[in-house]
């Protein structure tokens, strides 16, 4: 293809090349990284916000007219060391991002073969969880789950009363299963079959199944239609991270009775930890 | 350059039915079969791709007397990629729930042929004004496919429009047998052959001879 017209010859120097290049390369950057950074702090309140929604759906708090940062006001998010079940202080709360500290080979460990119910090879060793607490008394324990289903891995939050058995609610946030098979883990009827259910027995062990036909107890819940594989994630992921490998310890330490949750100020909480 | 009126209706109406970039030319199929399952963001990419189109088009114009024609479609390529970020930047920034929902193909509208295409057949020939209404021509005739497409996949594989219930679906207490094959992909190129088919047979000057 020819140039198109006028001069030429010049346009197509070696010097001109080069000025062009890097002019471009000069002017395009600048676009691109001032975009980036004018809207980061937009970006970053966006991903927040959508990550409180999710929560909050998980604890059933979420109604058409909530304000998302009201409600979220009453939610505390904590930090505990799985291997130990204690709540511990980090450094820096807010650049804690569990899914890249599951990838760090220093903050997290690898599961072995056989434990690994979940298909997700490593996990972080420090986990966040929220805590709802209402009139000053712990309200709604929430945990962080993920693992793999057919195609993807799905990640969301699962709420336990107080009593730490009972589910308040469940929500998954992320995942790209079969659409209108495995997909339907979003969908809310199906989500809406899980509140009320008993997630762990008395000594704490994981007991609820996913059942094919219909639930009759309240350890069961229905299965996904058309969709055994998904269904078989859900099941593996909950037990997973409800078993001595994820939550188990810190769930069997969280004394409620200590644990008033008095404006949890750094003080009361390492309190909570020492005795933990 | 004055702006001839008929130039104009041309390079404006032209890309929707007599040369569509995807029935007719068959680029950018990628994103057609990838965001099409729900019609908002179709709606979304059909807005981010138009823009972009239209504003790379009137860029590489107004730069085509400086570039050298041995860097050109690397050039393209930056001003291109340049313009996506920044959409995809705005998305995040305001159209998140959207924006998350597309993941990667606000990305891929880089690699979409028909930005390209436009920018190397047309803006570096024309001048800027034209180029720019070429690029919403075309993102026009992407478009319509697109929204086409995106109507029948998410009014028959989930009964609803835009969110709104139109046909209710049976898992959710309605009456109707949702067709799981819409919400994927590949049902995408049954729907874009099919309007091909439609189209071809409204206007047989588009159908190829055979060899």
């Amino acid at each position: 293809m020819s140039a198109s017209s006028a001069p030429a010859k010049n346009k197509e120097s070696f010097t001109r090349t080069i000025i062009v290049a890097v002019t471009l390369c000069l002017v395009c950057s600048i676009i691109v990284s001032s975009a980036a950074v004018f809207l980061k702090e937009k970006q970053i309140k966006n991903a927040s916000l959508d990550k409180k929604r999710n929560i909050l759906i998980a604890a059933n708090l979420l109604t058409a007219d909530t304000d998302v940062e009201k409600a979220f006001s009453n939610i505390e998010q904590k930090f505990v060391e799985l291997s130990s079940g204690k709540m511990i202080e980090l450094d820096d709360p807010t650049s804690f991002n569990q899914r890249q500290s599951a990838k760090n080979l220093q903050t997290s460990v690898a599961i072995a073969g056989e434990n690994d119910a979940a298909r997700i090879g490593r996990r972080s060793k420090i986990a966040s969880v929220y805590l709802v607490k209402k009139n000053n008394r712990l309200e709604t324990i929430i945990l962080p789950i993920h693992g793999k289903g057919l195609f993807s891995t799905l990640y969301g939050f699962i709420a336990l009363k107080a009593d730490k058995q009972t589910i308040v609610g469940l929500k998954f946030y992320e995942q790209g299963e079969t659409p209108g098979l495995g997909g339907e883990v979003e969908n809310p009827n199906w989500l809406a079959l899980w509140p009320g259910k008993k997630l762990l027995n008395n000594n704490g062990q994981p007991i609820l199944k996913l059942v094919k036909g219909s639930a009759k107890t309240e350890f069961e819940v229905d299965a996904l239609s058309g969709a055994t594989m998904t269904t078989r994630g859900v099941q593996n992921m909950i037990d997973y991270w409800l078993s001595e490998q994820g939550f188990g310890v810190f769930l069997s330490k969280l004394d409620l009775a200590q644990f008033t949750l008095v404006s949890c100020s750094s003080a009361s909480c390492l309190a909570t930890r020492g005795d933990a | 350059m004055a702006i001839d009126k008929q130039e104009f209706k041309n390079v404006i109406l032209k890309p929707v039915f007599d040369n569509n970039p995807i029935a007719l030319q068959v680029l950018g199929v990628c994103s057609a079969l990838a965001v099409t399952s729900k019609l908002e963001t179709a709606l979304v990419m059909c807005l981010a791709l138009t823009a972009v189109t239209a504003c790379s088009n009137m860029l590489i114009s107004l730069m085509r007397h400086q570039i050298p024609s041995s860097i050109r479609i690397i050039v393209q390529m930056t001003v291109i990629a340049s313009l996506v970020i920044v959409v995809d930047q705005l998305l995040k920034a305001y159209a998140f729930q959207t924006a998350k929902q597309m993941s990667v193909f606000v990305g891929l509208i880089i690699t979409n042929c028909i930005v390209m295409g436009r920018a190397e057949a047309y803006a570096m020939k024309n001048g800027p004004v034209m180029s720019f209404f070429d690029g919403i021509g075309n993102g026009l005739g992407y478009s319509v496919i697109l929204i086409s497409v995106a109507v029948i996949r998410e009014l028959f594989g989930s009964g609803s429009i835009l969110g709104y219930v139109i046909l209710n679906p049976i898992k959710d207490g309605g009456w109707y047998q949702t067709n799981g094959l819409l919400l994927l992909p590949p049902s995408a190129f049954f729907i874009i052959g099919l309007l091909i088919w439609a189209i071809r047979t409204w206007k047989p000057e588009q159908v190829e001879e055979t060899k």
